[in-house]
């Protein structure tokens, strides 16, 4: 529960990129043609959403190898990432609203992606209140580990049903075609690597509260 | 196991028709829907012919979860759920038998609610082709909804957290229901709206082939 010294590392390193990620993205990358200076919104909005949906992987990973090997220490791992990614999750539906505002002229449209995230953001939701209505640390676990492996199988098949169903309907506004510099491409990844090691380090706090409220209970009762 | 799964399809079906209550109540909630829907949308003429396949979808979605809450909460209430476990060492068995009683029971709503809508809306339901469709979504449903009605019923929210935990999790049934519906309703045959039935096979699939690894985690003691 102490921070070692890799959390220290991560918190450093999360710091550290972060700054140089707005740097990055205010300053190196270019001036989008049609959309401004908006567009820069762009890179966390898109790094939030590779992070949000991995979060997902990572809490459905957890879950089975919660329900295979018993171990406290997966469930740990899926909440955590339950949690932290659904504040990612909720980052993109907030900076696509603002993006999509001046650039589409509506906060929100049924573009496939939005669509997907809401869903998500659903899911997550759903995982969270659950956790926090079932009794009995050892139930909380099985039942959200086994929410967390049903919802992961749905999600592929709501992309693809979603997508399916953009393209039958003439949409309002189109999507953003937006074509990439090299500049842009670098300062894209420059971002999605901002965005992880950032989410790494929430995960790693997120572990080390439970943790240590394992710990306090087994205190209290030993 | 067959014969076991027979026994408690059997089972849950005579304890339904003896009261009927659970049916009844679906069936009134259903028809609620179906009006509130066509009052609060203004849904007469064109409208409402465009918009009767997705009323009929949201409507069987709600309804479902009244019917699904019910049927796991009467199983608990009595003691149930213990005593299939004794009877069956097989969790699949029970998984399989509830939801199979759980999918009767929507079918038999649905047997109600096609006719309703096709005069509500003046749409003709009643044809192979949508109900196929029909029972395709149902099974998706009734697969998902009865494990997920077992974990709900085990937590303090009770039946208000079902609809959480389903309704994301039916995304692609309802929109390969709804627009496979639609298409056949224009006109359209059963293999152009082939992809939408498509989603509909792979999810029932997917869905039956997960809740039944992980049922027995669900109801171990």
């Amino acid at each position: 529960m102490v921070r070692r010294w890799w959390d220290w590392l991560l918190i450093g390193l999360s710091v550290v990129m972060f700054c140089a990620a707005l740097v990055v993205v205010f300053l190196y990358a270019p001036r989008e043609a049609t959309m401004g200076d908006v567009q820069r919104i762009f890179y966390f909005h898109v790094a939030s959403a590779w992070v949000g949906f991995f979060g997902f992987f990572v809490t459905f990973l957890g879950g089975v190898l919660y329900l295979v090997r018993g171990e406290r220490r997966w469930d740990i791992l899926s909440l955590s990432s339950a949690e932290v990614g659904l504040t990612f999750i909720t980052m993109v539906l907030i900076t696509g609203s603002l993006w999509a505002k001046p650039v589409w002229g509506t906060y929100w449209t049924w573009e496939p992606r939005l669509t997907i995230s809401a869903v998500q953001w659903l899911i997550y939701v759903a995982y969270v209140m659950l956790r926090a209505s079932t009794v009995g640390e050892e139930r909380v676990a099985r039942f959200s580990a086994v929410y967390g492996v049903l919802a992961f199988v749905t999600v592929p098949l709501s992309w693809f049903a979603i997508r399916w169903w953009r393209t039958i309907h003439p949409q309002v506004v189109s999507s953003e075609g937006m074509a990439l510099t090299p500049k842009m491409v670098q300062t894209l990844m420059a971002s999605l690597a901002t965005f992880t090691v950032i989410y790494v380090t929430l995960l790693r706090e997120r572990m080390r509260l439970e943790q240590a409220q394992d710990r306090l209970a087994a205190l209290r009762e030993g | 196991m067959l014969r076991q799964i027979g026994a408690i399809l059997a089972k849950d079906l005579a304890a339904e028709l003896h009261t009927r209550e659970i049916l009844s109540a679906m069936a009134v909630f259903a028809i609620t829907a179906v009006l509130t829907f066509s009052f609060a949308l203004d849904l007469r003429g064109a409208t409402g012919e465009a918009a009767a396949p997705g009323v009929l979808w949201t409507t069987i979605a709600f309804t479902g979860t009244l019917g699904l809450s019910r049927s796991l909460a009467r199983e608990q209430e009595s003691g149930g759920i213990s005593g299939l476990m004794l009877a069956s060492e097989d969790r699949t068995v029970i998984f399989v038998g509830k939801a199979l009683s759980n999918l009767v029971l929507m079918l038999l709503l649905e047997i109600v609610l096609l006719p309703l809508a096709t005069i509500f809306f003046d749409v003709n339901f009643v044809r192979p082709s949508v109900v196929l469709i029909v029972v395709l979504g149902t099974v998706g449903y009734a697969t998902a909804g009865t494990l997920l009605a077992a974990i709900a019923v085990n937590t303090r929210a009770r039946e208000v957290m079902l609809p959480i935990l389903l309704l994301p999790l039916v995304v692609p049934l309802l929109l390969g229901a709804v627009h496979a519906t639609a298409g056949l309703l224009e006109g359209l045959t059963l293999a152009e709206v082939g992809s939408w039935v498509q989603i509909l096979v792979v999810y029932d699939l997917l869905m039956t082939a997960a809740a039944v690894a992980t049922f027995s985690y669900v109801v171990e003691a």
